[in-house]
């Protein structure tokens, strides 16, 4: 692998494994407030 | 035999130097995105959105952003596992050659599982957090895209996107049934409408990207019953479509701003495809009736859909009967 080839893969993964981050928190956080309105209903 | 020379040994080194090995990059998270078909998405999440609002009920606004979520992620879900399929296939088309599997920007085997774990993913969630019905129509609708449509209908029969329209026509019922928990009249024509509003839609692109699916061999309706067939079935559905879009006013579901929307909007749809239904197309001639038409067909549901949202809220609020 060459620098710049090294370069770009390192880029796309530490930006996949970015928004896939956020995609977990987001999930957490929809699941809390999810999870807060159902109880809320009984 | 030739005996081996210093240049060869330094072809072969060359040959198996990890700089002269092609290099597996990760995909970008892009390319994933580009694999839930993002355009067709925008659609799925209105009309889907309007079913929600027009039902009658409450929903609370986290669940009914969960129920949009999970119909969102399984159309994502479902446009990847047509990606992964057709691959072979897009890679024929102008139109879909630029999308990540035929680039090889992505292994299609991860196009496959990002697939599933994102329609599997929002019919469990829509299942716990809202309605197992929603959950099993949505998943239904998944199905029915990805087996029915995809894997079956598309490769065999030029009527693929008549009965395989049914897999966009989901949404709205989807919304519906996520806010009622039931099956009624209306959201079953809501289904029905986006139904008869396909055929014309889609023909209108398939017309002028004819030479494309050709390319590809499969059985479009311009390609295989001919353009004559095509144009005159376009119009028969846009005839169907008029009175079936003014139903829900004409059994009091809904009021007069929906209804006469539909009957406009109808109308001008009807309009812009008698010239199509009637014409035949000359080589060079730019196809532009066609492409107004598939234009016009996407404002139409957005505003026919936006139309009934008003009128079915301003009813809720009492500001119309």
């Amino acid at each position: 692998m060459t620098p710049e080839e090294e370069k770009e893969f390192l880029r796309r993964r530490k930006s996949r494994n970015a928004v896939f981050g956020l995609v977990l928190l987001a999930m957490v956080v929809l699941f809390y407030a999810i999870t807060i309105v159902r109880i809320g209903q009984q | 035999m030739r005996a081996t020379t210093a240049k060869d040994v330094d072809q072969v080194a060359l040959a198996v130097s990890p700089a002269a090995v092609p290099v597996a990059m990760p995909a970008d998270w892009r390319d994933f995105f580009a694999l839930t078909k993002p355009k067709v998405m925008r659609l799925v999440v209105y009309t889907a959105l309007c079913g929600l609002l027009a039902a009658p009920g409450n929903i609370h606004p986290v669940l009914g952003f969960t129920a949009i979520l999970c119909i969102a992620l399984a159309a994502g879900g479902a446009g990847a596992l047509n990606m992964w399929w057709e691959a072979d296939i897009d890679a024929k088309m102008k139109r879909t050659s630029a999308r990540p599997l035929p680039q090889g920007k992505l292994r299609r085997e991860d196009a496959r599982d990002f697939g599933l774990a994102m329609s599997g993913f929002s019919v469990m969630v829509m299942g716990l957090a809202i309605h197992w019905l929603a959950a099993a129509f949505l998943a239904f609708s998944v199905f029915f895209y990805v087996v029915i449509y995809t894997m079956w209908l598309k490769p065999r029969t030029p009527q693929n996107i008549v009965i395989g329209g049914a897999a966009g026509a989901f949404p709205p019922l989807i919304g519906w049934i996520a806010v009622t928990g039931e099956v009624t009249w209306m959201p079953v024509l809501l289904f029905a409408i986006i139904f008869m509003w396909t055929p014309p839609h889609f023909w209108a692109l398939a017309l002028w990207v004819k030479p494309d699916y050709a390319a590809a061999n499969i059985p479009m309706m311009p390609n295989a019953a001919g353009e004559v067939s095509t144009r005159r079935q376009s119009l028969v559905y846009s005839a169907l479509l008029l009175p079936l879009s003014v139903t829900p006013w004409l059994i009091g579901e809904t009021g007069a701003i929906y209804g006469i929307s539909a009957l406009i909007l109808s109308g001008i749809f009807l309009a812009l495809t008698v010239p199509i239904g009637l014409r035949r197309s000359v080589e060079g001639d730019g196809m532009k009736p066609e492409k107004k038409l598939f234009a016009y067909s996407i404002l139409y549901l957005f505003v026919l859909f936006g139309a009934l949202v008003l009128d079915r809220v301003l009813a809720q609020w009492g500001v119309i009967a």
